[in-house]
């Protein structure tokens, strides 16, 4: 593994200009797969997740001229991990329409990891109602699953060790847009 | 406890042949000394005193029998024994939470050598009989005389006078009469008891508790913190209000009231002033309201909570003022045992009461002697001659001369104790004092010559 | 997980007992999770699987359809196991202790006691002794910290952040946990409290805790109502008509003159501040502390308050129960 200069920043593995292509080109996907936007609903894992849905909702009405129903689903009440760590307070959840009924849902999240959060958004998902179909969309997917989930749309994958630590910077969260790799083998 | 070295040697068995006690170079602070020894030295008189057949002598140690115990009592300060005016007894009827038995093992341990017993026992001492059972099983006992309190009132119901008369004449002889726990609230009937009792000499011993203005649910002394922390409050006025009735009555009737656990600056200001009137009153406090404040309430500790309850800083100086000055006569201990399951009910709900027999002795010493508010003599006085003289025991709070019966107490001034609850021969914990720690503890104790107590240890009863 | 969502943590305090136990910030935490617990409120499916396999006790030693229904329904909703249990209001010698009964279900291997007592303290002692949280849901007249929380949530709902606005809280003070924790909270919150009563239905020594805690008293409510402060929020209590044996105050009519909100006071109030909102803890006494206009009104919160109380609950629950053991520092 390189060493980085400056282990806090880590190494760039995705430049602003790389972020804006990749979720150009998961946009595209999206709709491809959807053949079009009919019954599209994107909706982003808070905090991040959310501005990604925000933005590949920008380029699909871009794209096809119609806006897609975005909203976040908050998934803390539904992790598997809550005893292990202080309470942290949720985010808001909105579904647009209020259901999710006969919708095809994307889940927009920034990093895939262990597939843990992914397994805790299914189930919050299903106590809104029953998707048509459910697809997952990513900006990084990090390997090391813990769970039998794959992402269908993915903006790049990133082989990582577990000690190394991926970061994602967003407009709108942060003060510029990265995608950083930090950390790796003692 | 204290590093000092104390000889009693194996003589100390406390076998029934031996009869005569030797103490050895103890400070003697009361005030008449006539023992045939005594040295001056520049704080204190230094003296042996020799004990033969329960009685302090004239002899010269090394005049003493030879088979006398002897007490290096070095830097050991010799007082005449406690009194306590105010103690709860739970035997008959709660033998769980303190038996006759197991107060005088706590009495003696505490340097007090007579403990009056409050009269709320189940059945309550309101009877000739009841009294006379409860001096001979003090008497069975014998580590303390135990001096049984008669009820005011039948049942300690406030209405028909127990039998107050026959208690007096009983072998009891009883005369001081409480019904403490309840205020003897109905003016009429305060008024016959103190003119019923004026007859022989007899006291009536008030808890001065307005019921209607501090009723049975007040727990905390009402004021701020009772606010606060929405407990029912005690007012202050609700205790001077009564003892304003009572000392107008027993001015009126020409007879004796003593003022049980005065624990109000108010309360203070009307005996101070009946006092100065001529009026036959007297008064007593509790150790635990010469130290103790209500911010102890805050945590909602049962252990804490007493009647009266405890009462801010201001208060506690009245109180401490009081004692100093002579306003008040007496600290009583208020000694109120209760079994760990009555305590542990939520706040209001939980039994009144702490114990107070085994730390007295360190409590005033630290308030009063070690705050500079009065010397040993002056303790000796309110915690032994003048409860003595309130209880009309004639053998205690005597003078430590020749001929004087010996019921004494050797105090150590510089013990450096740490009061744990879990080594009281009370059988209950409601210690309030667990944990706290002191200069000046009980030594020994000395009935008619008989030691009952050393060290922290009762002698076998 | 993804590991780039960074969140603050709070520190929430092992039991909650009062709000003392609580700052501006935990309490800031806790209502914001209650607006994000209100949507499952909202939802056809009411259920989140976050503390699945909890079992949290509603030990009630007084009976309170309201607030116990309310927990209830938030364990539930929560996947809880919820369990009523109705403590006897034992005050003898002779019955079981305090301590025996707590000690019993603790030892059941709980995990939260939701503890409602006629005596002040008293969760705040069964706290000392079991191993399970505690949570005080009103006890004796000293706190009902939860209904706080839910007053502030329900009023800030409606009129914004309480920085600055003036809240008057009239009614029984003597008696009233609900005021108890109230001035606490409101004040933490950065709200100016009032506080009007006659005198005998103020606590003991109430004006050096105002002057303490940084609260107004006042005994005569209109020139509150009417005062240059203005109202922002109105909250009355209930007031026992048993208090009038205890020559608190002389007869109902004269309490609702003085410190009713009666019809009239209610429209002068509404004309000369068209957002205040009125609160009521409940249960009321119509005629007496508030008027059926009053309790009625388009600035009545008064079945907000009950909706925002699971909310609310949840939102202690969760955050009590949910996170790592001594993660409360």
């Amino acid at each position: 593994m390189p060493r980085e200069d400056s282990p806090g920043e880590g190494r760039v593995v995705l430049s602003d200009a790389d972020i804006a292509r990749v979720l150009k080109r998961i946009a595209h996907e999206i709709l491809e797969a959807n053949k079009g936007a009919s019954d599209l609903v994107l909706l982003g894992i808070p905090s991040r997740g959310v501005l990604l849905a925000q933005r590949l909702a920008a380029i699909i009405a871009e794209v096809e001229g119609t806006a897609v129903p975005t909203g976040a689903l908050d998934i803390t009440m539904y992790r598997d991990d809550l005893r292990k760590q202080p309470t942290r307070t949720p985010m808001p959840t909105s579904i647009p329409g209020g259901t999710v009924d006969a919708r095809v849902v994307v889940l927009v999240d920034d990093v895939l990891y262990s597939g843990r959060t992914v397994r805790a958004a299914l189930d919050a998902l299903g106590d809104y109602g029953r998707p048509r179909a459910v697809r997952l969309a990513v900006l990084v997917d990090r390997g090391h699953r813990e769970l039998p989930i794959r992402a269908d749309h993915v903006g790049k994958n990133l082989p990582t060790s577990h000690s190394e630590k991926v970061r994602v910077r967003l407009l709108g969260h942060d003060d510029h847009e990265s995608v950083t790799i930090a950390g790796g083998e003692p | 406890m204290s590093d000092r070295k104390l000889t009693i040697g194996e003589k100390l068995s406390q076998g029934p042949g031996v009869r005569s006690l030797v103490i050895t170079g103890a400070r003697i602070v009361a005030s008449a000394v006539s023992v045939a020894t005594a040295t001056e030295t520049a704080d204190a008189r230094v003296a042996d005193v020799v004990i033969v057949d329960g009685v302090v002598t004239d002899l010269t140690a090394s005049e003493a029998p030879s088979d006398a115990q002897v007490i290096d009592a070095d830097g050991l300060i010799l007082l005449p024994g406690f009194v306590d005016l105010h103690t709860h007894l739970r035997e008959p009827g709660r033998e769980d939470a303190e038996t006759i038995c197991s107060g005088s093992r706590a009495a003696a341990v505490g340097g007090y050598t007579a403990i009056l017993a409050m009269a709320n026992t189940t059945p309550v001492t309101d009877t000739a009989e009841a009294a006379e059972r409860i001096l001979d099983l003090g008497r069975a006992c014998g580590l303390v005389d135990v001096q049984p309190i008669g009820a005011v009132t039948h049942d300690l119901a406030g209405g028909q006078l127990a039998e107050l008369g026959l208690m007096h004449r009983s072998r009891a002889r009883v005369n001081v009469f409480s019904d403490d726990g309840r205020c003897v609230a109905d003016a009429r009937v305060m008024r016959r008891a103190l003119e019923y009792i004026r007859s022989f000499g007899g006291v009536v011993s008030q808890h001065s508790q307005d019921p209607a203005l501090a009723g049975p649910n007040a727990c905390c002394h009402e004021g701020e913190l009772s606010g606060r922390l929405g407990l029912p409050g005690w007012p202050a006025v609700a205790e001077s209000v009564i003892i304003a009735r009572d000392v107008q009555l027993a001015r009126h009737t020409g007879s004796r009231v003593h003022v049980a656990h005065v624990s109000t600056a108010e309360g203070v200001d009307v005996i101070r002033w009946a006092k100065a009137q001529g009026i036959a009153v007297t008064a007593e406090v509790t150790p635990h309201h010469l130290a103790l404040t209500t911010e102890r309430l805050a945590a909602y500790d049962p252990v804490f909570k007493v009647n009266p309850p405890l009462r801010p800083i201001e208060d506690v100086q009245a109180v401490r003022s009081a004692l100093a000055d002579g306003t008040i006569d007496a600290v009583a201990t208020d000694h109120a045992p209760h079994a760990r399951h009555d305590k542990e009910h939520a706040f209001e709900d939980a039994a009144f009461g702490m114990l107070g027999l085994e730390t007295a002795l360190s409590v005033v010493a630290s308030v009063m002697v070690e705050g500079g508010l009065f010397g040993w003599s002056d303790l000796a006085r309110v915690m032994s001659s003048a409860p003595a003289g309130i209880a009309g025991l004639a053998d205690h709070g005597r003078p430590i001369v020749p001929g004087e019966p010996a019921n004494l107490v050797l105090v150590d001034p510089a013990a450096a104790i740490t009061v744990d609850r879990s080594s009281s021969q009370s059988l209950s914990r409601n210690n309030p004092w667990h944990g706290e720690q002191f200069r000046a503890a009980v030594h020994t104790t000395i009935l008619r010559g008989r030691v009952t107590a050393a060290e922290g240890a009762p002698a076998a009863c | 997980m993804s590991d780039s969502t960074a969140s603050a943590t709070a520190t929430m305090p092992r039991h909650l007992l009062s709000i003392a136990d609580l700052d501006a910030d935990l309490i800031r935490t806790l209502l914001d999770t209650a607006t994000q617990m209100q949507d499952v409120q909202r939802r056809e499916v009411k259920k989140i699987p976050t503390l699945r396999g909890r079992t949290v006790i509603n030990l009630f030693f007084e009976d309170s359809t309201r607030t116990r229904s309310s927990f209830e329904i938030a364990g539930k909703w929560m996947s809880a196991d919820t369990i009523n249990i109705t403590g006897k209001g034992s005050s003898t010698s002779k019955g079981e202790s305090l301590r025996d009964t707590v000690m019993t279900i603790d030892a059941m291997g709980v995990d939260a006691l939701v503890m409602r007592h006629s005596a002040s303290g008293a969760a705040h002692q069964v706290a000392g002794w079991v191993d399970a949280h505690v949570i005080n849901a009103g006890d004796g007249t000293h706190e009902h910290p939860t209904q706080a929380l839910l007053d502030a949530y329900t009023m800030e709902q409606r009129i914004g952040g309480l920085a600055g606005k003036h809240v008057v809280i009239v009614g029984d003070l003597t008696h009233s946990r609900v005021f108890r924790s109230n001035v606490l909270s409101l004040r933490m919150l950065g709200a100016d409290v009032t506080v009007v009563a006659p005198v005998t239905l103020m606590p003991s020594g109430i004006r050096a805790w105002s002057e303490a805690d940084g609260f107004a008293l006042s005994n005569d409510l209109d020139l509150i109502l009417t005062g240059d402060r203005g109202v922002d929020a109105l909250m009355m209590l209930r007031v026992q008509k048993e208090r009038m044996s205890g020559g608190y105050f002389p007869t109902a009519r004269e309490y609702t003159v003085g410190y009713g909100l009666t019809r009239p006071r209610l429209q002068r109030l509404v004309a000369d501040h068209p957002k205040v909102v009125i609160c009521h803890p409940g249960p009321m006494n119509r005629g007496l502390e508030i008027s059926a206009d009053a309790a009625d009104a388009a600035q009545s919160l008064i079945l907000d308050q009950v909706a925002a109380g699971v909310a609310v609950r949840m939102s202690v629950l969760y955050h009590l129960l949910a996170g790592a053991e001594g993660g409360a520092a």
